[in-house]
């Protein structure tokens, strides 16, 4: 089956800083991946190319046969958690989603995400006074009510609490099982062992690894995920699992 | 047990199905601009900062009445504060305002939705409870105390206009800067360095070219000046309003003539208008092209 | 026109008939002018009137020669008598004393670049009484030389419409003596009033407004007085020069706007008594030159672009007792000093308390903003009334003194506004 989404040699430098250097990767549908790499690696750049925050200098990215990058309604079928964003603190998680809801009136759309992150009893409350967690849980509401084809997760359990973190990740594995896809983006490397498909590991803006987390795995001599991790980050250009 | 959600337009959670969900359609930009802003709107009606800049306002206003005078006193009064405030209120707020909603931005945005549609409806939210903050502020004590008759009303209308218009102006002004500025403090250094340019710098250099060839016939290119600075502009047109015997002391009939006559407002009108269309063309251009 | 004028000077010859025989006996003294006779033009009936008789002109649109009085005589118009001089003429000119002239309109004299052409002209006359006519379309309206002991009232007398400036004054004296010139309505001259070298004439009660120049034109007049005037909308105001012991009270001086227009101008005018007027809206609400030893009290002056402008060579003069309320400069001055003091007024500007609570401010105030004193000398400097920038540098001004007069305070300020004895000036639809 076709990968669904392809990014091909995607380069992008702000100002005289090169960024991302000739990604390419896949994410393979129906499969979690997780995006990893240290801070200032590219990880974010990348994720906003996805949504089209950012136009990348070169490159192509194509997204379930549309040019991801060339028209946003390919973006449609994104559904998209930034890493713990404000919002507006004076509105509630109600305003936002009636809000979506007049912008998209006949998408398609998903209560599970609400109920199993327990949104509704913090509907009515305005987001200023939500706790860090509690606006977190909103924040992947959001993201995964228009059923997305692909959500695009930014430290998606950071500031969650165990419990939801835990049901957050149910909620992901359940739309794996729908053919959907996930990429997540993280520094937590516990995530990976538990959540992950595939791994894209990126290195001050280059591919350091893409491939299954099995395969990372074989890379460390003692089978761990630290060793394997370490082994990319200290070994040379890795090939590019199929 | 989570207690059942009524929203609107919600259908009962739908069961799981493993078909591939439609993206649905987008509503006209029309539409997009009118629903963000409104919901920006919501979320500025209650915000404090603005709440305290209408307070602010209406209790200058009511000092001024207590002071006492007539209507004409009390907004000629005003103009003052109008100029002065209505133009840093605003471009300081929408500063501030669009580094907050950056992440509700990226939130529509991650929606199919357009950019330029998106850009103003949050810019036409924000510039709609700023103008009602001033508005309210200054006109709810003037109808309390019944400060303005029919001789007054047109002054203060005025005013009021021309507060509106320089609260858009420099909103717009204040966003065409912030959206190419990733950093909030240099992006509120360069807007309270243009309101000092606009509000102070200006006419010193026009009181410089004033009183260095006060020999020279004035009239004509100073008002070309006053045209080419927003507030200079507004305050030419209240100058006409409560200085009228002087301004008609020292220009005579050309001030008279071209602002009496219907080119004259509308020209005046049209060049308020686009203070306020092109700085927004400006930063909706900006935001558009930016990686963000 | 000269057949007309021809078959005019042929009329007299005409016998006088049976009807206006027995007129004629009726009231021995009176000469009824009318297109039906006895007298068709007020020249025969003038020609034929002894000292001291009256003529009276029936309704009907009389052209005629320019009319000579010689002889105390009463002229007498019915209404709709009017004397036409269909653009080329003066029309009634007395030379004698004792004269009066009443009722009649006249109409068209015409405009002259060469003489000061008059509807009604008076020379070398005593105790002449024009009142009740109607003078419209004239070049100058009455005109008064060497007379004295003349009343001028309730007279109404309108220029020529247009905008032209080529008009001559509505009421113009000059060198006489002892005229009262009272209750009359002048409108689109070029000034309203004139007086040169006049001694003891009184203007009370008119209302001199739309003058092309000046509403009241004053010169060379000691121990004159005008009281309870309007003088209204005059592209220059008023203008009083050259004079001592002038009395001016209760006058409105109102709506004078443009460049160079005056509520009152004072040049080289002492002892005078500026009292009770009311100062509204105009340019200039009162500007003094040159003006020593005048007092100024009573006097409310609202809504001007300047309120009081005082000259450096204004010296001594008392302002007292008077209303300052929204004019955009209260007082100007082009002098660091100033002899003239300021007392008692009250000034809407003013924010001072009063602790002791004897209805004076315990503050003194400044009347003068720096940027008056900038504006005196650069006058273009007033389109930047308002701004941020002027607003700072005043308050700079305020705090450190360097350009506005020390001396210019009013020490006791009042509290609260003036009951003013505010004489309602005569007020015409």
């Amino acid at each position: 089956m076709d990968p669904l989404l392809s990014l091909r040699s995607i380069a992008k430098r702000f100002g005289r800083t090169r960024v991302l250097d000739d990604v390419t990767a896949d994410v393979h549908r129906g499969r979690i991946t997780a995006l990893v790499g240290p801070n200032g690696s590219g990880k974010s750049t990348l994720n906003k190319i996805l949504l089209g925050f950012v136009s990348p200098d070169h490159g192509t990215a194509m997204f379930d046969g549309h040019d991801l990058l060339r028209s946003a309604d390919a973006r449609a079928t994104i559904g998209y958690m930034p890493q713990q964003p404000r919002l507006p603190e004076q509105l509630t998680a109600r305003d936002l989603l009636e809000l979506l809801h007049r912008l998209r009136p006949d998408a398609a759309r998903d209560e599970r995400a609400l109920d199993l992150l327990q949104v509704g009893p913090l509907f009515d409350t305005r987001l200023g006074v939500l706790s860090g967690g509690q606006r977190q849980r909103i924040n992947a509401a959001l993201a995964l009510h228009f059923r997305p084809v692909l959500a695009v997760l930014d430290e998606p359990t950071a500031g969650l609490d165990p419990d939801s973190a835990q049901q957050l990740k149910l909620l992901l594995r359940d739309l794996t099982r729908e053919g959907r896809s996930v990429l997540v983006t993280s520094h937590v490397l516990s995530e990976l062992e538990t959540l992950a498909d595939d791994v894209l590991f990126l290195l001050e803006g280059r591919v350091a690894f893409a491939g299954p987390l099995a395969a990372l795995r074989a890379r460390a001599t003692d089978g761990s995920l630290e060793g394997a991790i370490a082994a990319v980050m200290h070994g040379e250009a890795s090939e590019v699992a199929a | 047990m989570i207690a059942p959600i009524a929203l609107p337009h919600v259908a009962t959670s739908p069961a799981p199905d493993h078909a591939m969900p439609t993206p649905g359609s987008v509503p006209p930009a029309r539409l997009v601009v009118l629903h963000t802003a409104r919901l920006v709107g919501r979320d500025l009606v209650r915000n404090r900062w603005l709440l305290s800049s209408a307070l602010g306002f209406a209790l200058v206003t009511e000092l001024l009445i207590r002071l006492g005078g007539d209507g004409l006193r009390i907004v000629a009064s005003l103009v003052n504060v109008v100029l002065a405030a209505t133009p840093l209120v605003s471009a300081v707020f929408t500063v501030v305002y669009w580094h907050v909603a950056q992440d509700f931005v990226a939130l529509l945005l991650a929606q199919p939705l357009r950019r330029s549609a998106v850009f103003a409806g949050v810019a036409l939210g924000l510039v709609v409870p700023l103008a009602a903050a001033f508005v309210a502020g200054v006109g709810l004590p003037l109808v309390v105390h019944r400060s303005i008759d029919r001789d007054t009303a047109r002054a203060a209308f005025t005013l009021l206009g021309c507060g509106v218009a320089l609260t858009a102006t420099f909103s717009g002004l204040a966003l065409a800067i912030a959206v190419r500025s990733a950093d909030r403090v240099r992006a509120l250094g360069a807007v309270l360095a243009l309101w000092g340019l606009l509000a102070i710098a200006y006419d010193g250099v026009v009181l410089f070219i004033t009183t260095r060839f006060s020999d020279y016939a004035l009239e004509r290119p100073l008002l070309a000046l006053a045209a080419l600075n927003p507030i200079d502009l507004a305050r030419v047109l209240l100058l006409l309003e409560v200085d009228r015997p002087m301004l008609l002391g020292y220009t005579g009939a050309v001030l008279e003539r071209f602002f009496g006559g219907a080119t004259g407002s509308i020209l005046a009108g049209s060049v308020l208008l686009l203070w306020i269309v092109v700085p927004m063309w400006i930063a909706a251009r900006g935001f558009a092209r930016r990686d963000l | 026109m000269a057949s007309l004028a021809l078959v005019a000077t042929v009329l007299p010859a005409i016998p006088i008939d049976q009807c206006a025989a027995q007129t004629y006996a009726r009231e021995d003294r009176t000469f009824v002018v009318s297109s039906a006779g006895p007298y068709t033009r007020i020249a025969d009936a003038l020609a034929a009137a002894p000292a001291h008789a009256t003529i009276t002109v029936r309704p009907g649109r009389y052209r005629e020669p320019t009319v000579i009085v010689r002889r105390p005589v009463t002229i007498s118009g019915m209404p709709g008598a009017e004397l036409d001089g269909e653009g080329a003429r003066e029309l009634l000119v007395v030379a004698a004393d004792s004269v009066t002239v009443r009722g009649l309109t006249f109409r068209n004299t015409g405009r002259s670049q060469v003489e000061d052409r008059a509807a009604l002209r008076v020379t070398n006359a005593l105790h002449c009484t024009i009142e009740r006519n109607t003078f419209i379309d004239t070049f100058f309206g009455i005109y008064l030389a060497k007379v004295e002991g003349c009343r001028i009232h309730a007279n109404r007398l309108t220029g020529p419409a247009g905008s032209q400036m080529l008009t001559g004054n509505g009421i113009h004296l000059w060198s006489s003596r002892d005229v009262t010139i009272t209750d009359n309505v002048i409108r689109r001259h070029r000034d309203g009033i004139y007086f040169e070298f006049v001694r003891h004439g009184a203007a009370i009660g008119n209302e001199s407004a739309g003058m092309h120049r000046y509403g009241l034109h004053f010169m060379f007049s000691d121990s004159c007085r005008y009281e309870r005037n309007r003088f209204v909308e005059n592209t220059s105001g008023v203008a009083v020069m050259y004079t001592n012991h002038v009395v001016m009270r209760g006058n409105d001086f109102s709506r004078n706007r443009g460049p160079a227009a005056y509520g009152l101008l004072l040049k080289e005018i002492s002892d005078s008594e500026l009292h009770d007027n009311r100062f509204r809206d105009n340019s200039i609400g009162l500007h003094l030159e040159g003006a020593n030893r005048n007092q100024i009290a009573g006097n409310r002056f609202e809504g001007n672009g300047w309120g009081v402008r005082m000259m450096a060579d204004a010296q001594d003069n008392l302002v007292e007792g008077n209303v300052f309320a929204r004019n955009t400069f209260d007082v100007a001055t082009n002098s660091r000093s100033s002899t003239s003091t300021f007392r008692g007024n009250w000034w809407d500007r003013y924010r001072g308390y009063d602790l002791d609570r004897n209805g004076r401010g315990d503050v003194p105030f400044a009347p003068v903003r720096l940027f008056a004193t900038v504006a005196t000398d650069a006058p273009a400097t007033v389109l930047l009334l308002r701004s941020v920038l002027v607003d700072l540098l005043d308050l700079a001004e305020r705090v450190v003194p360097m350009i506005t007069p020390e001396g210019l305070v009013d020490a006791a300020p009042l509290m609260r506004t003036p009951q003013l004895r505010l004489v309602a000036a005569t007020e015409r639809p």
